[in-house]
């Protein structure tokens, strides 16, 4: 079958000829070489992603649906511009309409590659430092001044820790 | 010019750290990082982008691997400037079109680059000249965890490295290799390793990257998925299909040289005729015509040190490079004066291909 010779977008002469089969139907994009990059476009894959997410059936939710990440505000028809998503929390807040497609499109869908054990550790002692904070405040107010000497020695050895641990 | 120290600069690339071979021209892999709890840089507002910008270039500048290295804000960079460092895979065209706030941190040799505020808040990269795949991870696994110390990656345990797009997830990792083709190409036989390669989950793309052509038979072939498995076994998986299109690759020369050597022979030889006698060349036909002298070298008709000259004319013979040679922006007729000037003085020494009897030797 001839190519078509125009660009979808543009009129232009066309040199990109995507085809996508999902679900056993094809889909098939004709591009001049300037209108995806204009669009913002670069990778077929993440040209596809947006709409592929919005096509009926593919995701339990309405293109009117009111969830929207608590960590930037970015909803599900957001990814229909971007085809991307808005921050790292948008992972936990749409993680249930995630999972199909990951399983599409990777391997397995449990990481199995390196983990930043520093950064997390870091992390989690920041988590903790926090939480013994809170408890140091409450036990001054209750005038818990044993307690309150216990949570100080206790963060003070926290606190020498993430000094030491960030470093190579 | 921000650059000019980089263009002078002994590169990777354009004067292999590695000793060049043939087939594979040079290998690449990337990270794909996120700093917690900052928007991914295409949902984040211009602050919030700027923010991370000088947040980064400021860790990163102090790490002792990259004191040297040149740290440039994009918006800084005249447009020429921009499409130099595109041809030199050191940043993305994405990257260049991006609104303000992004920028790259680049070692003198540019053998590791990091662009911030791409797709992802870092893309760390390390390319080696040739099929290095081990140096390029031990590089790369260095640095990232380096920088792991100082900055919070955004990471959940499920799922690995968080990316803007959900087909980066995992180990955020896109591994490459540039192959020179030309035996596949003229048996006709890309078409068929494409859809093989495919198939094995790898990605078949041009010189630069996503929706470019295969000018000069060079392909860049990569792993789609990076969920799941370990990045070893990723590049693993890689290597083993590069291995098998090398050799692919080596048998279709061979068939080339035993069915029509004296069509090959041709080719090669109007090509050296051309870029020594050309007055006129557009960069897609110089590209085709270096990739016929790459062929020479490797058929031992061309002396071995042509291989990295060659090398680096890919690279030097790109619009930008022209352009930046020149110092300034030069119409396209001009451009293609230009480049045909710099072939005949990169190629008035060849005394012509050497030819032993009737044929090529392998």
């Amino acid at each position: 079958m001839a190519k078509p010779e125009q660009c979808g977008n543009c009129k232009k002469p066309a040199t990109i000829h995507l085809t996508q089969i999902v679900n056993n139907q094809v889909h098939k994009v004709d591009l001049c070489e300037d209108c995806p990059f204009k669009k913002g476009v670069t990778d077929p894959e993440g040209f596809s992603l947006g709409e592929f997410l919005l096509k009926p059936g593919v995701l339990p939710i309405g293109a009117g649906e009111a969830v929207t990440c608590p960590g930037c505000g970015f909803a599900p028809i957001d990814f229909k511009k971007h085809g991307r998503f808005g921050c790292p929390q948008c992972y936990e807040t749409f993680k249930g309409m995630l999972k199909p497609m990951l399983a599409n499109m990777h391997k397995d869908v449990i990481h199995r590659g390196k983990v930043p054990d520093r950064a997390l550790t870091r992390v989690s002692i920041r988590r903790k430092l926090e939480e013994l904070e809170e408890g140091l405040q409450a036990a001054i107010e209750e005038e818990a001044y044993e307690e309150a000497a216990r949570l100080r020695d206790e963060i003070r050895i926290l606190r020498s820790s993430l000094a030491d641990a960030p470093k190579a | 010019m921000h650059i000019l120290p980089l263009i002078e600069a002994k590169s990777e690339l354009t004067d292999g750290g590695l000793p060049p071979e043939p087939i594979v021209l040079s290998t690449r892999i990337r990270l794909a990082r996120n700093i917690s709890p900052f928007s991914f840089p295409g949902w984040a507002s211009e602050e919030v982008r700027e923010e991370v910008l000088d947040k980064c270039i400021q860790t990163l500048s102090a790490l002792g691997t990259l004191s040297s290295a040149v740290a440039l804000r994009m918006d800084a960079l005249s447009a020429l400037e921009k499409q130099v460092l595109v041809e030199r895979h050191l940043v993305s065209r994405e990257l260049t079109e991006s609104t303000g706030g992004s920028g790259v941190i680049i070692t003198p040799d540019q053998h590791l680059s990091i662009m911030v505020n791409e797709e992802d808040h870092l893309r760390l990269q390390a390319v080696r000249s040739g099929f290095n795949f081990k140096t390029a991870w031990s590089d790369i696994n260095t640095l990232d965890t380096v920088i792991e110390g100082e900055l919070d990656y955004a990471f959940s345990s499920d799922l690995g490295y968080l990316t803007a797009c959900p087909t980066n997830l995992g180990t955020g990792m896109r591994a490459s290799a540039m192959l020179h083709l030309p035996g596949l190409v003229i048996q006709e036989h890309m078409e068929k390793v494409i859809r093989m390669v495919n198939q094995l989950g790898m990605a078949v793309r041009g010189l630069f990257g996503e929706g470019s052509e295969a000018t000069g038979s060079i392909f860049q072939i990569s792993n789609q998925q990076t969920l799941g498995e370990t990045e070893e076994s990723i590049i693993k998986r890689l290597v083993n299909i590069l291995e098998a299109i090398v050799e692919q690759e080596q048998n279709a020369r061979q068939m080339v040289l035993e069915t029509k050597a004296a069509k090959l022979l041709d080719k090669m030889g109007r090509a050296l005729g051309i870029l020594q006698n050309g007055h006129l060349l557009s960069s897609e036909e110089a590209m085709n015509l270096l990739s016929l002298m790459r062929l020479a070298v490797d058929l031992g008709l061309l002396d071995e040190p042509y291989r990295a000259h060659i090398d680096r004319l890919f690279i030097e013979t790109q619009p930008g490079h022209i352009q930046f040679t020149a110092r300034g922006e030069i119409e396209p007729g001009q451009r293609d004066e230009q480049r045909a000037r710099r072939m005949r003085e990169e190629f008035r020494r060849v005394d012509g291909l050497r030819i032993s009897g009737g044929g090529a030797g392998a």
